[in-house]
């Protein structure tokens, strides 16, 4: 009995549930800058995705 | 329903969401160049906006509702959500399928696949089971809004349904307010704060974290007697394994979810969008921070509330909601949470049930329009606009008659089947574009339509849920289905994406690898 509820399948995964919340509050803090090095080129990829999104909708849902 | 207070909540939200709006608004009159600036959106903005179209009224109401059938159980499915839906996804799917969208200039999810396998057919053939399945999934987010309105201003489910559709259609007209993402962030914001007022509360209201555990173990003795027969064994212990309850809780809702969601076009568009790899790192935190909150309080909540309707009614959870699991979040905050509280909660979940279908219908339009009319006529036809406009219609108004027609405690099960069509048709092909060089367009064309078939084939006469329902296999072969336990309750998701992997493994084998000039351009910087 953990947390008052008997079956180690349930209470394994309201713990597991915990854990891996905080392992991926780990996982962002320690990344948190990394993988930004390139941006303006991003930035520069992006937008000509965004410009062709943006035709695609107003030639295909007339928005 | 006291008038007054939800007069000053509705003024007071409408305000704020107002006043977020025009500065958004402005910020974007401004600015210069309004699109690259819009990139550099704070991190927390971001992640928000995220998380309200993520999370719609099915994780609450529904999953929730399933959380006090079924019990802590679930619990594993918020565990799959942050490891699958957040982590794998975001690190693993999100990075590859962002760099690869933007090398081949793929602007929806058949697309994208269409292109990376050189096949026109695999765009319009995904279109088409887009724009097929997403009804089932818009329907039981509109019920899921409407179960609430129903419950909290105690209107009829009918009228509330078809106030929902009024909403949602003048919405879509408007464009869906794509790009306020300021808007979504508050939202976001409400609901994240609103769910852990409700979890804390709900701890609170029955004696802290393990009184109120050990209050639900202590009335396991309560599960109906229909359910002990098929395998329920109480809220805090899983089903007897093997079991008709623990195929249901295993296979459709926890891997129908928790796998599905890798495969699911409105997200997976949505790392085509994301600024840069950083944003997805960030993403994680956040993401999880996010989605554990709303589904893993969603979910204990649910569970927690037969302790609460027993204390007070002296019966479980879904006997106090009249037999309909749907009801039992709604009908739960209605009789323990403030009344001011469930006015709030009711216009969050409005709005997370909006940022989802305002995506769903995108989606469904760009499907019908672009990856089937106008890959099947190989070009733009004069007709595009129309056709997905009319489709948009179409997709809306099927999703209002389904909601009619669906039966009670469906809006789980629902979502759950939608995610496990997308799984069984796109998940394999969609893993072996991003990851496997070597697979060839026969082995997707093989993939995608075995997965297709199959599933859709268990859905017709296998799955007894759904087969005894369309009464085909009945007309047709005198059972209601066709072969013995425990195959009635295992989810198409786990027949169809096994068959569909070996079809597309064995094809792609088979046949002549792709040119290495297309690899090359697909996989550039990857």
């Amino acid at each position: 009995m953990v947390l008052g509820i008997p079956d180690p399948w349930v209470w394994g995964a309201y713990i597991l549930c915990i854990l891996i919340t905080v392992f991926c509050v780990i996982y962002g803090l320690v990344n948190w800058n990394r993988g930004g090095e390139d941006e303006e080129e991003q930035i520069m990829e992006e937008l000509r995705w965004e410009e062709e999104e943006k035709r695609m909708e107003e030639d295909e849902l007339g928005l | 329903m006291d008038l007054l207070i939800l007069g000053i909540v509705v003024l007071i939200y409408f305000l704020l969401v107002g006043y977020v709006g025009y500065v958004a608004w402005r910020r974007t009159e401004t600015s210069e160049d309004y699109m690259v600036a819009g990139r550099r959106t704070h991190p927390y903005i971001m992640a928000m906006s995220y998380g309200a179209t993520f999370i719609s009224t099915a994780a609450i109401v529904g999953f929730g509702g399933m959380a006090g059938v079924f019990g802590m159980g679930i619990l594993w499915l918020v565990f799959l959500n942050i490891l699958v839906g957040v982590f794998i996804a975001f690190v693993f799917f999100g990075k590859r399928t962002r760099k690869m969208g933007h090398n081949m200039s793929a602007l929806t999810f058949p697309e994208f696949l269409g292109r990376r396998f050189n096949s026109r057919f695999l765009q319009y053939f995904g279109g088409a089971i887009i724009f097929l399945g997403m009804p089932l999934y818009a329907s039981v987010v509109l019920i899921g809004a409407a179960r609430f309105i129903e419950t909290t201003l105690g209107l009829d489910f009918s009228i509330a349904l078809i106030l929902m559709a009024v909403i949602v259609a003048v919405y879509v007209v408007l464009g869906g307010i794509r790009g306020v993402m300021y808007t979504d962030a508050l939202q976001g914001t409400i609901m994240f704060l609103g769910m852990i007022f409700l979890v804390v509360s709900t701890y609170y209201l029955l004696g802290g974290v393990v009184d109120a555990h050990q209050a639900l173990t202590n009335i396991s003795h309560l599960i109906p007697a229909k359910a002990r027969a098929i395998g329920a064994t109480g809220w805090t212990s899983m089903p007897l394994y093997g079991s008709p309850y623990w195929w249901t809780l295993l296979s459709t809702i926890i891997l129908g979810v928790g796998v599905g969601v890798l495969a699911q076009p409105q997200l997976i568009v949505r790392f085509m969008t994301v600024k840069s790899n950083r944003e997805l790192n960030r993403g994680v935190l956040i993401g999880a921070l996010f989605i554990f909150v709303m589904t893993w309080s969603a979910y204990v909540v649910g569970a927690l509330s037969n302790v609460y309707f027993f204390r007070k009614m002296g019966m479980i959870a879904v006997q106090a909601a009249g037999g309909n699991a749907d009801k039992i979040i709604p009908f739960f905050i209605k009789s323990a949470m403030p009344e001011w509280f469930s006015y709030i909660f009711m216009l969050t979940l409005l709005s997370a049930a909006m940022s989802t279908l305002s995506a769903q219908f995108h989606v469904q339009g760009t499907a019908i329009g672009r990856d089937v009319y106008e890959t099947v006529r190989r070009r733009k036809g004069d007709r595009s606009v129309l056709i997905t406009r009319g489709g948009i219609i179409i997709a809306v108004l099927i999703a209002v008659v389904l909601g009619y027609l669906l039966p009670g405690s469906i809006v789980a099960q629902g979502t759950a089947l939608f995610f496990g069509i997308c799984a069984a048709s796109f998940l394999s092909v969609y893993v072996a574009a991003i990851f496997w060089k070597r697979a060839t367009r026969q082995g997707a064309i093989a993939g995608m339509v075995s997965g297709a078939i199959v599933s859709l084939f268990w859905l017709l006469f296998e799955y007894k849920k759904t087969a005894e329902a369309l009464g085909i296999a009945k007309a047709l072969f005198g059972g209601p289905v066709i072969a013995a336990m425990p195959w009635p309750v295992v989810d198409p998701i786990l027949v169809g994406v096994p068959v569909s992997a070996i079809f597309m493994v064995a094809v792609s084998l088979l046949t002549e690898p792709p040119s290495d000039e297309h690899i090359q351009k697909c996989f550039n910087g990857v």
